[in-house]
């Protein structure tokens, strides 16, 4: 039997406000348990929520991004359910109104291909706070420092085919809330969270399978592992002659497996309805139109941009336009040297290959977008070649200072003087004169062979610093003569 | 003094015929002597209430004192104050001491008045008798076998009893009016948003509204002039310039249009009580008001809407008393579940627990609309019903109950008989208009109240008809025996 996967994801993004959704406290992550509740996010009888209007411009801008139509009369719902980091006993949430409806993203998978997933609706909540099971002797410890933190919910559409479209989905969502400046992105510090809703039918059947929910996944590698896992285990329940029950799971990415956290029947009745404490709010047209204004260029129109404007290839463009820091570095390290392709080459290839191997981020980078530019720039004057460049990245990586010091201080400068470059050949032929005998008595094809292994030499005798195009020229005419 | 108005003590002690300190000795004294009958107080904080007396005269000797400067108060028992116990009337919050202070309370003390302490009320002001609370019934001062009305009975019952010059109280379903009416009083409930719901502990958010109750309107006045105000602490307080509500006191009532809606003079209605009506309605006639009959069409779906409306409400907004932050916690739980069922199973009242259960129950899947949204919409027929009756009258004039206040005991048995007294006073916390009550007579020794009706912000014209109908009468300044 063919199988046909069926994901959809909900996504849910941390807004970064300064102050919670409904309260004033502060949203900084990692601080002493709750040091940032207040009387509001601890419920206290009495208190009253009032929304943050950063929250509601947030979700604004995330809608105009998504092409969405944008919730023009929004209401705040009451989630009703009891547990210990829920302090109300209800989570404020959007339900028949939300602010953002549907809209889409496009996404490029690893061969290139684009593909238009569809966002059913994303809307603003609260997050809850968070139970500590452990160093409580058999209690729980209770932190409502992430209590009231607003969150954007972007459920998508049932889309997605595969682990990796469901992956290239939530990238390309990361990556715009990034981009919107709305959302920190920090996937380890739970700012971003993932649900995943997986399903499987034959290939070629209309209607869905039943669908698991895989609940908080937290990174792209466990997006991608907890759906496989949990296909695998809906094919292989199926084929055993099984059926897939509606539940909610949980991924344990130690095993590599996902496990039944509560099913369809023991879910909550959440007896959703409007907010008493907070009126519905009214989104004018002029406020969207504000917003809009404000936008910064997302990484759709960034990628058409560095492929009309730099003449990059499609592949270049969606690598260096994945995070707008990444592309800000590009676009200064361009600005500086003046040559987009080198900026690219260099970028995407030790620049990056540097951030990975000591796993630090673009903004973090040892080497700064005007050094790299900077030592471009001295490629394309000739003062290094591309060789040498790559020992004066090392040492800018290193701390060594600038490309022009460093080239100093080692003197790298590459010696493009004939005279000296001559004087060099003579002595590099004349200490190989058997080599020059057989070369001459060769033929054209052999010839050629023959040529590198005199490059090398030369190159070799001058530490790497002859210009390589006046070596070639001056050494074929001394060794044909 | 105990029997001079909150005007009145106010001019003595501007004029310094007595100071803040002995009048709020006086009043402790009182309480000591008397509220052994009535049961009105859960707490007194004479050390407070002293020290703030102190405060007022020095405000009083240099200059700064304002109309309620030196007023000893008293606040229902769910105005969250700080560094005092709020109870809510209920076991659940008896050992909750408020870590701030509610709007309403902070805005007495920056007048600043004196609070005597905090008055008893039903549980988590779910009632219409003040018979439920966890700190024993309050009785009527009229006659303490009597139920003062509720939920804001101890303040009714303080006031009354001048056992405090005035004291607040809050209105979901009419739980300032009908009390007053019960008692003799003058309370008020304003405009929905008029009045902040900041450190208020809610019932129903959307119907909760906080006013005073005092001896005339005139009081009434000064101390709604210290409530109403706008709160961006509160979501649904209006921004609105508040108006003088002294200011139209002692404008005549000649051309003033009173509409009777015909379906609140009907079948239930006491006899008693509609004789005294009748006469308190020629009284307006001959003060210049030209009487009408209308109709409210929709007053009769009143009750099952707001008991839908208001239990739904309730039972989210009590979900936070869980044992797990503040107030009752079983003993030794022995798991989650076991400290949800118990705190909240030992921490509430039975009238507490029913609300919850049928709130729980309207909201459920597959209810909902046959519940919530069906009384959402007859709450916006009878916003209709009022916004069509304001085109043809000023104000609606109407008992504040159908019957005088009934023996203790006599309907706590009975949820439904019980939630037919608040017949009249319902409607208008489902459209959000204000309404005062004022006494209009006695049937068998008891207080009747009688009820007015306005358009949204006509709090000044309310206030100025029962002003007007005061000069006229004397029901408000008679004192229950012994008071």
């Amino acid at each position: 039997m063919q199988w046909e996967i069926v994901i959809g994801l909900e996504i849910h993004a941390q807004l970064t406000t300064a102050s919670k959704i409904f309260s004033g406290s502060d949203t900084t992550f990692g601080a002493e348990p709750n040091t940032q509740a207040s009387l509001i996010d601890l419920a206290m009888p009495g208190t009253l929520p009032v929304l943050n209007a950063q929250a509601v411009k947030n979700a604004v801008k995330f809608g105009l991004a998504i092409d969405a139509e944008i919730g023009m009369t929004n209401v705040f719902a009451r989630k009703n359910y009891f547990y210990p980091d829920l302090p109300k006993g209800y989570q404020i949430s959007q339900m028949e109104l939300p602010i953002v409806g549907k809209g889409f993203v496009d996404i490029t998978l690893d061969d290139g291909t684009v593909k238009r997933v569809g966002v059913t609706r994303a809307h603003l909540e609260e997050d809850a706070g968070k139970s500590l099971h452990e160093d409580f002797q058999g209690m729980s410890g209770i932190d409502l420092n992430r209590a009231g933190t607003p969150l954007l919910e972007i459920v998508s559409e049932p889309d997605m085919r595969s682990a990796k479209e469901a992956v290239a989905y939530a990238k390309t969502i990361h990556s715009l809330v990034r981009y919107l400046g709305i959302c920190d992105g920090n996937m380890a510090e739970g700012s971003l969270r993932c649900d995943c809703n997986v399903s499987v039918r034959p290939k070629g059947q209309v209607e869905f399978g039943t669908r698991c929910e895989i609940k908080n996944v937290n990174s792209f590698r466990f997006i991608e592992k907890a759906i496989n896992t949990e296909v695998q285990r809906q094919i292989e329940l199926i084929e055993d002659g099984g059926r897939v029950i509606q539940e909610t799971r949980l991924y344990d990415p130690n095993k590599d497996e996902t496990r039944s956290m509560r099913s369809k029947e023991e879910a909550n009745d959440y007896r959703y309805f409007p907010d008493p404490d907070l009126l519905p709010v009214i989104i004018e047209p002029s406020f969207i139109e504000q917003v809009r204004t404000e936008l910064p260029e997302l990484p759709q129109q960034k990628r058409e941009r560095f492929q009309s404007e730099f003449g990059l290839s499609a592949y270049d463009a969606t690598v260096l336009a994945a995070s707008r820091e990444l592309a800000d570095y590009f676009e200064q390290v361009q600005q500086v040297c003046g040559d987009a392709k080198l900026a690219a080459n260099w970028v995407m290839g030790d620049l990056s290959s540097l951030l990975n191997k000591s796993d630090i981020d673009i903004d973090q980078s040892p080497v700064s977008a005007a050094q790299l530019g900077g030592m471009i720039l001295r490629i394309k004057d000739n003062t290094i070649s591309g060789k040498i460049a790559k020992m004066v990245f090392e040492a800018m990586a290193a701390g060594e200072g600038d490309a022009d010091q460093i080239i100093e201080a080692k003197g790298l400068k590459q010696v493009t003087d004939s005279g000296a470059i001559e004087a060099m050949l003579d002595e590099v032929l004349a200490a190989n004169a058997e080599q020059v005998e057989q070369y001459r008595a060769s033929d054209e094809a052999k010839r050629g062979k023959m040529f590198g292994f005199f490059v090398g030499q030369a190159m070799k005798a001058s530490r790497g610093k002859a210009n390589p195009q006046q070596v070639n020229q001056l050494l074929k005419q001394k060794l044909d003569g | 003094m105990h029997e001079k108005s909150l005007a009145d003590l106010s001019k003595a002690l501007h004029s310094k015929a007595i100071s803040s300190v002995e009048l709020t000795e006086l009043y402790l004294q009182r309480i000591q002597q008397l509220d052994g009958v009535t049961n009105s107080f859960i707490t007194v904080t004479p050390e407070l209430a002293l020290e703030q007396a102190h405060a007022a005269d020095q405000r009083l000797a240099n200059g700064s004192a304002g109309p309620l400067t030196g007023i000893p108060l008293a606040h229902k028992d769910l105005f969250c104050t700080k560094g005092v116990r709020t109870s809510c009337g209920s076991k659940m919050l008896d050992n909750f001491i408020a870590p701030y202070e509610s709007t309403v309370t902070q805005r007495f003390l920056d007048a600043g008045a004196v609070s005597l302490g905090k008055t008893n009320m039903d549980e988590f002001a779910m009632g219409s008798s003040s018979e439920s609370s966890f700190y024993g019934p309050v009785r009527n001062p009229w006659n303490p076998q009597r139920i003062p009305g509720g939920s804001s009975g101890g303040s009714a019952a303080a006031v009354a009893a001048r056992l405090c010059v005035a004291a607040t109280g809050t209105d979901t379903g009419g739980s300032i009016r009908q009390p007053a009416g019960f008692t003799g009083l003058t309370g008020i409930k304003p405009t929905y948003g008029r009045v902040s719901r900041w450190g208020m502990i809610a019932y129903a958010s959307s119907l909760d509204q906080a006013g005073p109750m005092a001896h005339s309107a005139e009081d009434c006045a000064l101390l709604l002039q210290a409530m109403a105000g706008f709160d961006d602490k509160d979501s649904t307080s209006v921004d609105q310039p508040v108006p003088d509500y002294s200011a139209e006191l002692n404008q005549p009532l000649s051309g003033l249009r009173v509409g009777l809606p015909k379906e609140y003079f009907g079948a239930g209605l006491d006899s008693s009580i509609a004789d005294t009506i009748s006469a308190a309605v020629k009284q307006l006639q001959s003060l210049g008001a030209e009487i009408r009959e209308i109709s409210l069409p929709n007053a009769e779906l009143a009750i099952p809407a707001y008991y839908v409306i208001a239990s739904a409400e309730a039972s989210s907004n009590l979900s936070r008393f869980d044992g797990v932050r503040f107030g009752y916690r079983c003993e030794n739980p022995a798991d989650l579940t076991d400290l949800y069922l118990r705190s909240r199973a030992e921490g509430f009242g039975d009238e507490v627990k029913r609300r919850i259960m049928v709130g729980t129950y309207a909201l459920s899947a597959g209810y909902y609309d046959a519940y919530y949204l069906q009384a959402q919409k007859i709450r916006r027929l009878i916003k209709n019903d009022f916004m069509a009756a304001y085109e043809q009258v000023d104000v609606i004039l109407s008992p504040t109950s159908p019957t005088p206040a009934f023996p203790i005991g006599e309907k706590i048995d009975d949820p439904v008989s019980l939630y037919l007294t608040d017949i009249y006073t319902i409607t208008a916390n489902l459209a959000g208009v204000p309404g005062i009550a004022l006494p209009a007579g006695f049937a068998d020794g008891l207080p009747v109240g009688m009820q007015l009706l306005g358009p949204y912000f006509s709090e000044p014209r309310l206030l100025n008809i029962a002003h007007q109908y005061q000069q006229a009468t004397d029901w408000h300044t008679r004192a229950p025996a012994g008071y």
